[in-house]
């Protein structure tokens, strides 16, 4: 047990004496979590939109007001048809809307039937469809709100996060990315350091087991993650404003099992690897590449080709953040997270198998 | 009572790996107390064959003792009696030359208080008193290589592998370094040393060398230059190098 200490010790200085290092694995979800949180959003909040109004009246002076009130939606004057083409070539706008030249004729007609033809047209630059999509719905919500109320044909509620903001979504994400990052990265990377270095051959010939090395390489940098689990936590609860609504100990529970798979990870990254820079290779490269396209953090898993699905299933991240997001924004109990509970614990168990097994046949 | 005067003694050790056979039915004894040189070229097997002796690969066939323990069963009581220093420099640069010596007296079950008292005798034999706060990567080559001589002595073992020790070093810290070798056998420490250079091995008390995997040879150097009538070392390990079919 004091040869395990002296070697907890031992990597604990590596870390700590190689201090760009450490300020990077501690400042790195900092900064993630800020950029992703504050800077970065897939939100559309500033939708340029004019109008065409070939006859003003009160109905119509209601609806651009609307528009001009609403935050997300900056009002930039009416114009005339003919410029509609120039506006939107020119970028001035993202949207413009059309209103019919009998527009309260059609609306009248609306109003009593609750069917009729078009009062509004919707002209959108589509070459960002992201803009597109949310400016046209934004847009239809407002002018037709009215009448779809009148109507109550559907009503929707926002559940969990009702402002739909980005965040929310991307902290779990940035988790999943980050504990593999440093978990299997600076794992990965101080092993092979070792043996780059022959200090591993010293250590082997020694009377220490390979496991205790091992293990002691890796609780320092489980520690550092705990320590990160805990900023990031903290910097989503009351920086963010994730409401958190789960159960604490089950995202800490579920985020431990994914550490020690990160670390498995590394591990067996260790065993591959011959020298550092393939190490870092491998965990940027085949580790993260997935994980950003392939877990969900990015790209919804329902709209990949069906080709990716099973290719995303074996991504632990996919799991992980699923988890999270349950956990974190829904506020899921344990019980319904079960699946991806139980995925993460029996790809530790193999991972770590493999790992350990393949370190052990390295030695011989 | 072979196992007091041989602290080595190992019969038909063989290892495979797959069809290749590194080390080929080696038989030879070492001596207490002697600095006994194992020579060969590069891939002759010399290192397959060390690392068997110090428990940490299993022969695939033959037997042996070190240091009165048996290589095939009690690897892991061997690594306890004896100390390694490597070809490559073998402590932590981040780390100070104290901690170095704690870590690794640490492993070897040295107590701390005797840890204190050898690491302060050994700096103080060594002139590096003022250094033990110094971390490892400040200090030049040739002093980092008798440092890492004495941490692997620090736990007082029975014989040291020296596995090119002096490797990238300049004369002048070779002939220290070989006098701290000298030292340590007066003070009864076995000494298993690799090397390159031909020059070195006339230090030793006795030499192996190994061609291909098998021991070619083995005797003193006066001996051995007497039997292949030459002048220099060298010339012998040429001479026995001669029909090597690995190449190099």
């Amino acid at each position: 047990m004091t040869g395990f200490l002296k070697f907890v010790k031992k990597e604990t200085l590596h870390i700590v004496r190689d201090s760009r290092t450490m300020l990077i694995a501690l400042l790195m979800p900092v900064v993630q979590i800020l950029l992703f949180g504050f800077a970065i959003s897939t939100e559309v909040n500033n939708v340029n939109v004019a109008v065409v109004v070939p006859k003003w009246d009160e109905q119509i002076r209601q609806s651009v007001n609307k528009l001009s009130a609403n935050p997300y939606i900056t009002y930039k004057g009416d114009i005339n048809e003919r410029e509609i083409d120039q506006y939107l070539r020119s970028g001035k706008v993202d949207a413009i809307v059309v209103f019919a030249h009998d527009f309260d004729r059609l609306m009248a007609q609306w109003k009593q039937h609750g069917h009729g033809k078009a009062a509004m047209q919707l002209v959108m630059d589509a070459s960002n469809t992201n803009t597109a999509q949310a400016g046209a719905g934004y847009l239809n919500n407002i002018l037709a709100g009215e009448l779809m109320q009148s109507n109550a044909l559907v009503e929707t509620h926002m559940l969990f996060n009702p402002q739909m903001k980005s965040a929310f979504n991307f902290v779990p994400g940035i988790m999943g990315m980050i504990f593999i990052l440093i978990c299997a990265m600076l794992t990965s990377v101080a092993i092979v350091r070792e043996k780059e270095t022959g200090t591993m051959d010293v250590l082997l010939v020694s009377p220490v087991r390979p496991l205790t090395i091992i293990l002691a390489k890796m609780t320092p940098y489980f520690i550092l993650s705990c320590i990160n689990l805990t900023t990031i936590l903290l910097l989503a609860r009351f920086v963010l404003g994730i409401p958190m609504t789960g159960n604490l100990g089950s995202i800490i529970i579920v985020s431990i099992v994914y550490l020690m798979l990160s670390l498995a990870l590394g591990l067996l990254i260790s065993t591959i690897a011959k020298q550092q820079i393939v190490a870092l290779l491998i965990s940027a490269a085949v580790m993260l590449m997935p994980i950003v396209m392939l877990s969900g953090m990015m790209f919804p898993i329902e709209n990949m080709p069906a080709v990716l699905k099973p290719v995303s299933a074996i991504v632990p991240a996919r799991w992980y953040i699923d988890a999270m997001r349950r956990l974190m924004i829904q506020g899921a109990s344990f019980s319904l997270i079960l699946k991806d509970f139980i995925i993460l614990v029996v790809m530790t168990i193999a991972l770590l198998a493999i790992a350990l097994k393949n370190f052990n046949d390295k030695l011989e | 009572m072979s196992s007091t005067d041989y602290i080595i003694q190992v019969k038909d050790l063989t290892k495979q790996f797959g069809a290749f056979t590194a080390v080929d039915h080696i038989t030879f004894e070492v001596h207490r107390g002697e600095i006994f040189g194992f020579l060969g070229a590069n891939g002759a097997g010399k290192t397959t064959a060390m690392r068997m002796l110090c428990g940490l690969s299993y022969p695939t066939s033959g037997s042996g003792t070190v240091a009165g323990f048996d290589v095939v069963k009690q690897g892991e009581k061997i690594k306890r009696h004896i100390g390694y220093m490597s070809q490559r420099f073998s402590l932590y640069d981040d780390l100070t030359v104290m901690e170095n010596m704690e870590l690794f007296g640490g492993i070897y079950g040295v107590k701390s208080r005797d840890l204190k008292d050898r690491a302060t005798a050994l700096l103080q034999k060594l002139d590096f008193s003022e250094e033990r706060d110094t971390l490892v990567s400040a200090l030049p080559l040739g002093w980092k290589q008798k440092l890492a001589f004495a941490v692997a002595t620090l736990h007082r073992p029975e014989i040291v592998f020296l596995d090119e020790p002096t490797g990238g070093v300049d004369p002048i810290t070779r002939r220290q370094f070989w006098e701290m070798i000298y030292q340590a056998a007066n003070e009864g420490t076995t000494i298993f040393v690799t090397t390159h250079y031909m020059d070195e091995a006339e230090y030793c008390n006795r030499i192996s060398m190994m061609v291909d995997g098998k021991i070619k040879a083995l005797d003193t150097p006066a001996q051995l230059k007497k039997t292949f009538n030459a002048t220099s070392m060298d010339e012998v390990f040429r001479i026995l190098a001669r029909d090597a079919k690995r190449n190099t």
